[in-house]
């Protein structure tokens, strides 16, 4: 029997909120919250044009931004699924979703990979 | 004495289109049950009352209903626990309600079965083997799940088997889980064919409920997550055995 | 008392509850379900904007500046604070789950649900501090 394509989807969902979790706290209050309010000085230009030099940092960023664009499209949909009753909605609600976050992985993609 | 009002709903299918409701008042003991109330009204003030219980201990998961909106056995629910006020008796949500307190659950019974609630064997030793050994690290991996008393509080609790009946619920993905952990049993692979679909265990979004009013602490949500990860990694794993 | 139509005596008539559209509002175990998992709408505007910054270092210093500048309006820092809370209800909220699924053998020893929300905790703390030290310390 065929078995569906939920688990790779869950697997994905699932890898994207762990990055999500552990990264984007630290992240989030030092670039936008303690910078700007000059709590800590700004990593500047120089600093971080070398970090994202090296092509593994971008791809890192590439994998890691995209699962989290997938995080929010899986379980979007579902929240709309459910919480709104949606169901007759539900090929629209998966297509625009996973489209959306398939067009923000390729943005990523054309960003940070072409040199 | 002390008396405490129930509102129960009633619903009589050869006499209404929707259900009602019905105020009683009943007295207060502190060592009194819901459970206890309820006999209280069929005994003494209103025999038409249709409602199930059986051991009134909290072991055959007879008596579970909605009281003050929450999914709980009712021979297990003080009341003297409930807020001030009247105390709302209703039938567990999920379910057709057939008549008062009374909900059909066939759709579970069918679920059940659906996920092979026993030891499947792929091969039989011969009786001269003697038993299946276990050791206590063995029946430790799979014993909560095995003291699920099919009370249908889980599914009550759970919105997205009110909001999608084909869900085959948290029962039936905890008792498959007890087989499926037994060391004893081969039918593993069988069950994730039922189990990895949409109706199984993917339509679960996590909301936890389930575990939050198990009465035998059973953790049906831990049972599902875990099942999640085990059906992704194999899954993913399935690349490499395109035999499976 | 009105005769139901539709009953028989050999066919009852099962009644089904019609679910309110807002059926999560009205219990708070299921707002703060719902609460959860709306997080992920601000966790992608995180990515989203992530993505911009980085794409502003790639394009040149005046971009770069011109990206700080628009992080240091008020009001653009007021809702960068919320986002950072809501963040952080994500991650909070993520790792008191992973403990129920996450059942870790170490040879005949299950490792308690406590110590995987620990190790959790830990890899948070040791990601933080990494994601400090690259963007500050050095």
């Amino acid at each position: 029997m065929r078995r569906s394509r939920e688990p790779l989807l869950w697997a994905v969902f699932s890898a994207g909120g762990m990055v999500a979790a552990l990264l984007f706290p630290a992240l989030i209050f030092v670039l936008w919250v303690a910078a700007p309010l000059g709590w800590v000085s700004p990593p500047t230009h120089g600093q971080l044009a070398a970090l994202l030099d090296h092509p593994i940092v971008r791809l890192g960023a590439f994998v890691l931004l995209s699962a989290v664009f997938f995080h929010w499209a899986h379980r979007f949909r579902y929240t709309l699924y459910d919480g709104l009753q949606l169901y007759h909605l539900n090929q629209l609600i998966a297509v625009v979703t996973y489209g959306v976050a398939t067009l923000l992985a390729l943005v990523a993609a054309f960003l940070l990979l072409i040199p | 004495m002390d008396s405490v009002t129930l509102e129960v709903q009633r619903y009589r299918p050869e006499d209404e289109e929707a259900p009602s409701w019905q105020s009683y008042r009943v007295p207060f003991r502190a060592d009194w049950m819901v459970l206890d109330a309820l006999n209280y009204i069929k005994d003494e003030l209103d025999g038409t009352l249709s409602y199930r219980w059986a051991c009134r201990m909290g072991v055959c998961g007879s008596c579970g209903m909605t009281v003050n909106g929450e999914p709980t056995l009712t021979c297990a629910t003080y009341l003297k626990d409930q807020p001030a006020g009247p105390i709302r008796v209703e039938p567990l949500r999920g379910f057709p309600v057939i008549r008062d307190l009374v909900g059909d659950l066939t759709d579970f019974l069918e679920k059940l079965k659906r996920v092979q609630p026993w030891l499947v064997r792929e091969d039989e030793p011969p009786l001269s083997a003697g038993e299946h050994l276990q050791t206590p690290e063995q029946l430790a991996e799979y014993k909560q799940y095995s003291m699920c008393i099919n009370c249908m509080l889980c599914y009550a609790a759970c919105p997205i088997y009110e909001l999608e009946p084909d869900f085959i619920g948290p029962a039936a993905i905890a008792l498959a889980q007890r087989y499926n952990l037994d060391s004893r049993d081969q039918g593993a692979a069988r069950r994730m064919d039922v189990l990895s679909q949409h109706d199984g265990i993917w339509s679960c979004t996590f909301v936890g409920e389930c575990s939050a009013v198990c009465p035998k602490n059973v953790d049906p949500a831990g049972a599902i997550q875990r099942y999640k990860v085990a059906a992704a990694a194999d899954a993913l794993t399935s690349v490499f055995r395109p035999w499976r | 008392m009105a005769v139901n139509p539709n009953y028989t005596p050999y066919h009852p008539k099962w009644y089904r509850r019609r679910i309110p559209i807002f059926w999560w509002a009205r219990k708070l175990s299921y707002v703060r379900f719902i609460s959860r998992e709306m997080t992920s709408v601000f966790v992608a505007y995180g990515a989203v904007v992530l993505l911009l910054q980085a794409w502003t270092v790639l394009r040149g210093d005046d971009t770069y500046r011109g990206f700080q500048q628009w992080l240091e309006t008020p009001a653009v820092v007021v809702v960068h604070a919320v986002v950072l809370l809501i963040v952080l209800f994500h991650s909070v909220t993520w790792l008191s789950l992973a403990p129920q699924a996450l059942a870790v053998h170490l040879g005949r020893y299950r490792v308690p649900a406590g110590a995987i929300l620990a190790a959790h905790y830990l890899a948070w703390l040791v990601v933080s501090g990494l994601v400090g030290w690259v963007l500050l310390g050095r």
